[in-house]
């Protein structure tokens, strides 16, 4: 990186099914004016607007950018859109990152949203295409093959992702921002909830959600300037990566995908961390079912491959007394409106890095990592965070 | 070895070094986007000899409302074959923007090529009633303003205030016609002169025929590379001195439509003004908006060709139009002077949104 970049601000909407006290436009400024508050700054200081959502059905406007640029502010500024499936909302945060590090703008506001309940996202991912076998049960019905494989070639006991699901939800009754508040979330609850996609109950799969994101990242100086302004602490981007790879061919490896692996190694050299579960304090990855906490803490290099599964068993990836907690914010199993749920990821951090993160703060986070993936486990995006200027 | 010129804006030389289109044509039935695409990235990876191997980035930009399906770009992403896995990203606006994208990515050293690409088949669909789509969902789209109307609104207003006559929109027809002549991979390429072109029906009024750019199906490609990089690849790349881009209000009532504020304001960041342009390729879809274009560089007014900037050599959209890769081609054509040695300082211009809402301006030049 040839400058340093730090978020220097973070706002973020309140999820639910259906945010019908706003539009699209109202709900994206939300976030936006909210991080711009968080950085004691105003509309007129930002350099350039980066924004992110997932695919354009799920609201069914082509490029909402276009008609949502005013109200982010944009006008007579440079405005670009990012669309990597899933993990748009880290892609997004890290293009935005690129244009300071890169030295081009000082400061940049960047804001994913998704407004689900203004369309319907099964319908948008169902629609036919030529030649191409069709996608009828949504998301989950793609992922659950890929879980059934984990297990069998894991052997891990049946109840793993039902701990998942109970746990982010705890998690999630202390982020007031969660879309799912279940304060009587229990093992039973979840294993009475119905089956879905074998093997996933309804309640470990996430929700529906309205929501929208935003970060303001800075240079050194802006990051200085905000700092002064509002004695907050920025949280310095220690290092960032993209992988992609095929969706699919033979020998591909779709429950421990090595775009995944790569992509870790990568954010990994540069932040000079070489044990993740030890180097970190805490991560907030993207677990939309609740198999893939195990999956990717193997994946991301948490534990052996195989092992993930006995981390999430002992409860290491818990905020009550883990020694790694994951998705202390509730995760994408509390909250997933689509296109923000990987910026949402790597917004939580900057709260845990910064000590913003309230109730489901970690004790002196010094470094911490965000993940984000999309399309058939094939597009992944990180960061990691730290306290310390690097 | 000759240097590279010092760019306006970034601290690393960053040029185009190859750029590949398909041929842009009314309706290609026999290709999807994959295979629309593998002989452009073939072509343009090959022309300078490396391989996906050798990319330090990829981006791409499109849009599914062409496809009528979510994630196009991620089949698309099959034309390339990225394993192993590879750094990559995409927006869903013109490749133009894809490519900026990666030019800010090439002004960090760890990257020394860049991969850049955009695809649209406009004929899946109809595409006056896709592009309402793009308008405000609550206020603008219900009316389902269709494209070729918001333009025949804004060339009335440059009529009625006087900048352009009908007569212009011909003389600009014909003239981007009459070029797209030298270009094999246009659409539209004929010999006719705008008084033959006037006595064209309106489609709607003020836009006669001629004034509409043609429904296309394409791709295109390019390679960038930073530093050295580029003269290892390539005898004469097209180093971009200057790129930004500027979004206006979405609210088209709330526009001056005559004028482009936006590309102005990109021209002025990007250097425009600071040497002369040889050559300008505009991304105007339609003929008058290549006036208010012209105007906001400060190119000359005159739509016959007379002035002292080639505009359009290439035929520019007004012959061939593939959505989403159209604002790529721009810069490809443009940086294809460079490299064939026919000149030395060029202009791009790519658009997106109704009516020229939000603009880019690179200048490119020859070391």
């Amino acid at each position: 990186m040839a400058e340093r970049c730090a978020v220097i601000g973070v706002g973020q909407t309140k999820c639910a099914s259906k945010r019908l006290d706003v539009s699209i436009a109202g709900l994206v400024r939300e976030a936006a004016v909210g991080a711009l508050e968080d950085a004691g700054l105003g509309f007129g200081d930002i350099d350039a607007v980066v924004i992110g959502k997932a695919p354009d059905m799920f609201e069914g406007v082509m490029m909402p950018e276009l008609y949502l640029a005013p109200a982010l502010g944009a006008v007579g500024k440079p405005l670009l859109r990012v669309h990597t499936a899933g993990s748009v909302g880290g892609s997004t945060a890290l293009v935005a990152a690129h244009l300071v590090t890169a030295g081009i703008h000082q400061r940049v506001l960047t804001v994913a949203f998704e407004k689900q309940s203004d369309s319907d996202a099964m319908w948008a991912l169902s629609v036919p295409q030529p030649f191409a076998a069709p996608l009828l049960a949504g998301a989950g019905g793609y992922f659950a093959p890929i879980i059934r494989a984990y297990i069998r070639r894991s052997g891990a006991p049946a109840d793993i992702g039902m701990k998942v699901a109970v746990k982010d939800r705890l998690h999630a009754l202390k982020n007031p921002y969660a879309h799912l508040h279940l304060p009587d979330i229990s093992m039973k609850m979840v294993e009475d909830s119905v089956v879905i996609w074998d093997p996933l109950h309804y309640l470990e799969s996430c929700p529906s959600s309205d929501g929208a994101a935003a970060m303001v990242l800075g240079s050194e100086s802006a990051a200085a300037a905000s700092e002064a302004a509002t004695g907050k602490r920025p949280a310095w981007v220690h290092g960032m990566a993209m992988r992609s790879e095929p969706t699919m061919f033979a020998g591909r490896d779709q429950v421990n995908p090595q775009a995944g692996r790569d992509c870790a190694a990568e954010v990994y050299r540069q932040a000079g961390v070489s044990n993740p579960r030890s180097d970190f304090d805490c991560a907030e990855v993207y677990v939309p079912f609740s198999w893939y906490e195990p999956m990717w803490l193997e994946n991301l290099g948490f534990c052996d491959e195989g092992q993930g599964w006995r981390l999430t068993d002992e409860g290491a990836t818990s905020l009550d007394g883990g020694d790694i907690p994951w998705n202390c914010s509730g995760g994408v199993l509390s909250s997933n409106p689509i296109g923000a749920s990987g910026m949402l990821r790597f917004l939580e951090v900057a709260l845990q890095v910064r000590g913003e993160a309230g109730e489901h703060q970690v004790d002196g986070v010094r470094r911490a990592l965000g993940q984000a993936y999309g399309g058939g486990s094939q597009f992944f995006s990180m960061w990691v965070l730290g306290a310390e200027r690097p | 070895m000759t240097a590279a010129p010092t760019p306006r804006q970034g601290s690393r030389p960053v040029a185009v070094v190859s750029f590949a289109q398909a041929p842009n044509v009314r309706r290609d039935t026999a290709h999807n986007e994959v295979e629309l695409l593998m002989p452009v990235i073939t072509e343009v990876l090959g022309a300078v000899g490396i391989t996906k191997d050798d990319l330090g980035f990829i981006c791409s930009g499109s849009t599914d409302y062409l496809v009528g399906g979510p994630f196009s770009f991620v089949g698309a992403l099959d034309a390339v074959g990225v394993w192993p896995p590879k750094s990559e990203s995409h927006v869903e606006m013109d490749a133009a923007w894809a490519l900026y994208e990666a030019w800010v990515r090439l002004q960090e050293d760890d990257v020394d090529t860049a991969l850049v690409y955009g695809f649209g088949k406009s004929s899946m669909g109809d595409l006056g009633k896709i592009l309402a789509l793009q308008l405000d969902p609550y206020t603008m789209a219900p009316l389902w303003p269709d494209p070729v109307s918001l333009a025949a609104l804004q060339a009335r207003a440059l009529l009625d205030r006087g900048l352009a006559t009908e007569r212009d929109f011909a003389e600009v027809a014909a003239r981007s016609r009459r070029s797209a002549l030298d270009n094999p991979k246009a659409q539209v390429a004929e010999d006719r002169t705008a008084d033959e072109l006037l006595g064209d029906d309106y489609v709607v009024a003020p836009l006669r025929r001629h004034s509409l750019p043609p429904l296309t199906d394409g791709a295109a490609a390019i390679v960038l590379a930073a530093g050295e990089r580029a003269f290892e690849l390539c005898e004469r790349p097209a180093w971009i001195t200057g790129i930004d881009h500027r979004v206006e209000t979405h609210a088209v009532g709330a526009r001056d439509l005559t004028a482009s504020p936006s590309t102005a304001k990109a021209a002025e960041v990007a250097g425009v003004s600071a040497g002369p342009v040889e050559v300008a390729e505009l991304h105007a879809a339609f003929a008058p908006q290549e006036l208010i274009l012209r105007r906001a560089l400060g190119l000359s007014a005159d739509p016959t060709g007379n002035g002292s900037t080639v505009v359009n050599p290439s035929g520019g959209p007004l012959a061939a139009n593939a959505l989403m890769a159209g604002g790529l081609i721009r810069i490809g054509e443009a940086a294809a002077r460079i490299a064939g040695g026919t000149a030395g300082r060029v202009v791009a211009h790519a658009t997106s949104g109704p009516v020229l809402q939000q603009n880019l301006v690179a200048v490119l030049e020859g070391a």
